[in-house]
């Protein structure tokens, strides 16, 4: 029997409910005062919507989520069909026309908050792959593969693993077990049991995630070997101890929603415990300047790598860049002065808060940025010396897979770990008191509302049900580790590049 | 140094409710009223406050509006009583070009002034056409002497209203030859024109104009909406002249700093006529961006006399005469290299008008070849307009533009112009730029659609059969 590299174990779905009383559905089942509690529908619906647990002593009210709507009604168990009383009725959430926007549509929030519930994928129809922004992402398509092709192998031997160091300079092995790692959010900005949840997700799935800006709480400390500390333009709370114990230290010049200007953390979310950590004063403005006032050239930035380099001798190196429109040349430079992982952040990524005429209108999205960078890296011949790992408008599954195919190793996600801890993007992360949801806020009350360990197994669930999305994509074109797909651009196609008959081939096709 | 510009930021609210686009509804016959766990307590914007307790003195639209849409209490209320719908009204806002988000975040930025910000990433298309194809560039790392928006450095916004001198020239006892007497240089790339409807009355236009003045920056109407009560801001006015009325308004002409003149056959002859009235005044030509307009703007600025050509397209930012109209990018662009080609550029300043809507369109307009912008619409919004057009056939204006204060007026379209100049600043910053005068033309700090899906996605998917696209 061949003999097998270690296979990776990765951690069980364990269920995590939302928060709130009343989850948002996409339909809405209405049982009228005609119901004479028969619980027939109870024993009909296999999605368990009229359930009613073990003590069934009267309707209870349905688990709307499960409902697989209009579609069911071709079943003969279709409970509205089929109550005596007639008593059900069913409609599509009228809520849903409020929620979502372009890029997350409320299918995606939808789609991705059953995922973080359950670590499977939704079994009710959503579109959780693709958004309506109508280009990049979503109009890109995995082309339609070949039958033939389907490797019969399960999901615990298909390697979705990514090694971040690649030059073999003596420096860490490390290497992440699935293709993505969090996204910098600083405490500050975040509250802290989401920052905790996603350490302690990190940990479980064997990748990383990032300090971020805010400097290094000691409640992370446990982490510490999946903890990233960011090296941003505000050095705040940077010091050696923190440059030490990183796996990975991350140089920040700029991030993809607001290219070339700086962050601003108000006053108000300055309280005691965010100035402690960032050595400032409490309720003091925080700017963080653009660019680092130490780096003005390729040659100041070299200097800056080679001094993190001497306070963590282990530790890789890794540069997060925004995407101008030479951002291939700026890739290059930052390999020549001895970085492990470039990490180019596109226009359309989140964050706590920045002006609407940067997230728009400054820098290109990062559709654009990977083939570009990874096409240049190739002719410069250093492509297998560098990590490449993108951010910035990855939203889903497809996002990610779609972005390796363009040529990037890996990609880092902020966003949708917030979403699978129930954000709604309803876009206030800094105004009053922070986010009301209790995620991007550090209010005495409000950052407190979500369990760290209810935040670990939402964030750790969606990533379970992504890996099941990769894996299924990867056995379709016969292929045992996603390293296979980097730069597989060729298994892409652009609908606005295809023949109107062609294109409607793929415009069923939602993967 | 000269003291550093500054325009007056005043918080001026709404004199009507905002349309907003959502609004939160309840089911009140689905409330028990006694469950003790009303999350109207817990809203963290504080919606519910005045209505929980009183009910008589509730605000309702207020109520309706607030709501910032984290659904807390659509998800939280144990009896689900709270939803969130579409406000029905939100699409009745303006209409085609101008949508109602546009509408909506010019009616804040002339209540706050501020640069509107918000968490999350951003939300729209992916890409569109006009403007919203054309992406700013920034710059990485390497740039010396850039500090960012924040920073101790100052980005100038000011361009020239006269043309410059090719170079300057000395008699034998070392004094200029040729004196400029006349200097017109405004702070901002923005100047104001009359809108085309709504209900433009003394107080409207008094607003606009002293709004105008304050920010130093000037406004183009003709002599007819010319009062004796705006002779104090005649300095800030730039009359738009007729070949047949020219003769009428010799007494404006001495007071102005400027005048324009419509483009006719025998521009030049009028021209002369005006300067022999006023020997000071700059001239600005006025000319329509039709087919013909890049060989009159050749002609034109051939002209020793002429300092100004201003462009009008239409209001939603189109070419005229023509049943495909091009967009107003496009039509810079083009207007720009002509005068480039020839050699003409350098001899005088392009201001165009029609479709400028957002702040945005001023750094991209500017990139693509204008030296500044008029507007005339958003001066309305920043009044409240709704763009409803009841004006145009004489019905009343739904939020009283009639009766506006004056000050309140010129308060709010200075906020707008100073968020618009906080925004243009912002994307300076990030281009790495420091000069408006700078930025004009400077076509490698933009990256358009088209461009981009070719270099990048051509060697991939290979040719785009999109509509519209290359």
């Amino acid at each position: 029997m061949e003999t097998r590299k270690e296979v990776v174990e990765f951690p069980l779905a364990k269920l995590a409910p939302s928060r709130y009383h009343n989850t948002i559905s996409q339909y809405i089942i209405k049982r009228s005062a005609s119901c004479n509690e028969c619980g027939l529908c109870a024993r009909l619906c296999p999605q368990g919507v009229h359930s009613s647990g073990n003590v069934y002593s009267g309707a209870l009210k349905p688990y709307m989520d499960r409902c697989t709507g209009f579609e069911c009604a071709a079943n003969e168990y279709y409970c509205i069909d089929r109550c005596p009383q007639k008593a059900l009725s069913i409609q599509l959430n009228p809520l849903l026309e409020t929620l979502g926007d372009y890029r997350w549509t409320a299918e995606m929030l939808l789609g991705h908050w059953v995922m973080a519930e359950t670590g499977d994928l939704p079994v009710t129809k959503l579109e959780y792959s693709t958004g309506k922004s109508n280009g990049g992402f979503d109009r890109i398509r995995f082309k339609t593969p070949r039958q033939n092709d389907y490797l019969h192998i399960p999901d615990k031997e298909i390697d979705t693993s990514v090694k971040l160091n690649r030059r073999n300079d003596g420096r860490l092995p490390l290497s992440i077990n699935i293709p993505v790692y969090g996204g910098g959010m600083s405490f500050g900005s975040t509250a802290l049991p989401v920052l905790i949840g996603r350490a302690r997700a990190a940990k479980k799935l064997g990748t990383l995630t990032c300090t971020g800006e805010g400097g290094y709480h000691d409640k992370i400390l446990p982490y510490a070997g999946n903890v990233i500390t960011q090296v941003a333009t505000g050095l705040f709370g940077v010091r050696e101890e923190t440059i030490r114990r990183a796996p990975m230290v991350e140089f920040k010049y700029a991030q993809g929603a607001k290219p070339g200007l700086g962050g601003h953390l108000l006053g108000d979310k300055v309280t005691a415990e965010v100035a402690a950590i960032r050595q400032t004063v409490i309720g003091n403005a925080l700017f963080s300047p653009f660019p680092f006032h130490s780096v003005y050239s390729v040659e100041d930035h070299k200097k800056q790598v080679d001094w993190v380099k001497q306070v963590n001798i282990e530790g890789l190196i890794s540069v997060k860049v925004s995407t101008p429109v030479d951002c291939d040349m700026v890739a290059v430079g930052i390999y020549h002065a001895g970085a492990h992982v470039i990490h180019f952040d596109g226009s359309y990524g989140g964050t706590g808060a920045a002006p609407d005429i940067a997230k728009k209108n400054i820098a290109m999205p990062i559709e654009y940025a990977i083939p570009r960078v990874h096409r240049f890296l190739v002719s410069e011949g250093i492509r297998d010396q560098i990590t490449l790992i993108a951010s910035g408008g990855i939203r889903s599954a497809m996002d990610v897979a779609k972005a390796i195919a363009l040529g990037a190793d890996g990609v880092v996600i902020g966003t949708a770990e917030l979403v699978a801890v129930e954000c709604v993007r309803c876009g206030h992360c800094e105004s009053g008191r922070g986010c009301p949801r209790g995620i991007a806020t550090t209010d005495s009350e409000l950052g407190q509302v979500i369990s760290e360990e209810w935040a670990e197994r939402r964030i750790v669930n969606m990533y379970l049900a992504w890996r099941k999305q990769w894996c299924e994509l990867l056995r379709q074109y016969r292929m045992r580790s996603i390293k296979e797909l980097v730069g597989r651009s060729d298994l892409l196609v652009h609908l606005d590049y295809l023949e109107e008959q062609e294109r409607n081939n793929y415009l069923s096709y939602g993967g | 140094m000269p003291e550093k510009y500054h325009i007056n930021i005043n918080e001026t609210p709404a004199r009507f409710p905002l349309v907003s686009k959502y609004a939160i509804v309840e089911t009140r016959e689905k409330c028990t009223g006694s469950c003790r766990k009303c999350v109207r307590k817990n809203c963290a914007f504080g919606v519910f406050k005045l209505n929980s307790h009183n009910m008589q003195k509730a605000k309702e639209r207020q109520y309706l509006y607030g709501c910032e849409g984290c659904f807390r209490c659509v998800q939280e209320c144990p009896g689900g009583v709270f939803s969130r719908v579409k406000n029905p009204d939100w699409d009745n806002l303006g209409g085609g070009y101008w949508t109602p988000d546009i509408i909506h975040q010019t009616w804040k930025q002339a209540e706050n002034g501020r640069v509107p910000v918000s968490g999350a990433g951003y939300r729209g298309k992916f890409a569109a056409c006009g403007f919203d194809s054309i992406w700013t560039d920034m710059s990485e790392i390497v740039r010396p002497t850039r500090d960012g928006i924040h920073g101790r450095e100052y980005i100038n916004t000011s361009v020239d209203i006269n043309r410059r001198p090719h170079h300057l020239s000395f008699s034998q006892d070392g004094k200029l030859d040729r004196s400029y007497t006349t200097v017109v240089e405004i702070p901002i790339p923005l100047l104001f024109e009359v809108p085309k409807f709504g209900i433009i009355n003394r107080r409207v236009l008094n607003a606009m104009v002293s709004a105008a003045s304050e920010l130093e920056t000037l406004m183009f109407l003709r002599p007819e909406e010319y009062s004796d009560d705006l002779e104090p801001l005649a300095s800030s006015i730039v009359p738009r002249l007729k070949a047949s009325n020219q003769v009428q308004f010799n007494n404006l002409i001495k007071k102005c700093r400027i005048v324009e003149i419509d483009y006719c056959e025998n521009i030049l002859q009028i021209i002369i006529a005006a300067k022999t009235i006023n020997p000071d005044v700059l001239i600005s030509v006025g000319i329509e961006l039709d087919g013909k307009a890049v060989e009159r703007a050749i002609e034109t600025s051939e002209l020793d006399e002429v300092d100004l050509l201003h462009f009008y397209a239409d209001a939603n930012g189109n070419g005229l005469g023509s049943n495909q109209p091009r967009f107003l990018s496009s039509l810079i662009q083009e207007m720009h290299s002509a005068l480039v080609e020839r050699g003409l550029r350098f001899r005088t300043n392009l201001v165009f008008s029609g479709g400028i809507a957002l702040a945005e369109h001023l750094a991209k307009a500017i990139i693509y070849g204008a030296d500044a912008l008029a507007i005339s619409t958003p001066l309305l919004l920043a009044l409240e307009c709704h763009m409803c057009y009841r004006c145009l056939s004489g019905e009343s204006c739904p939020v009283s533009m009639e009766e506006i204060p004056e000050n309140w007026g010129r308060q709010r379209i200075l906020n707008l112009a100073g968020a618009w100049r906080d925004q243009l600043i912002e994307v300076m910053g990030a281009m790495g730029i420091r000069e408006a005068r700078r930025l004009r033309g400077d076509i490698g700090r933009s990256m358009c659609f088209e461009n981009l899906e070719k270099e990048c996605f051509g060697p991939i998917f290979g040719k785009s059969v999109a509509k519209g696209s290359v």
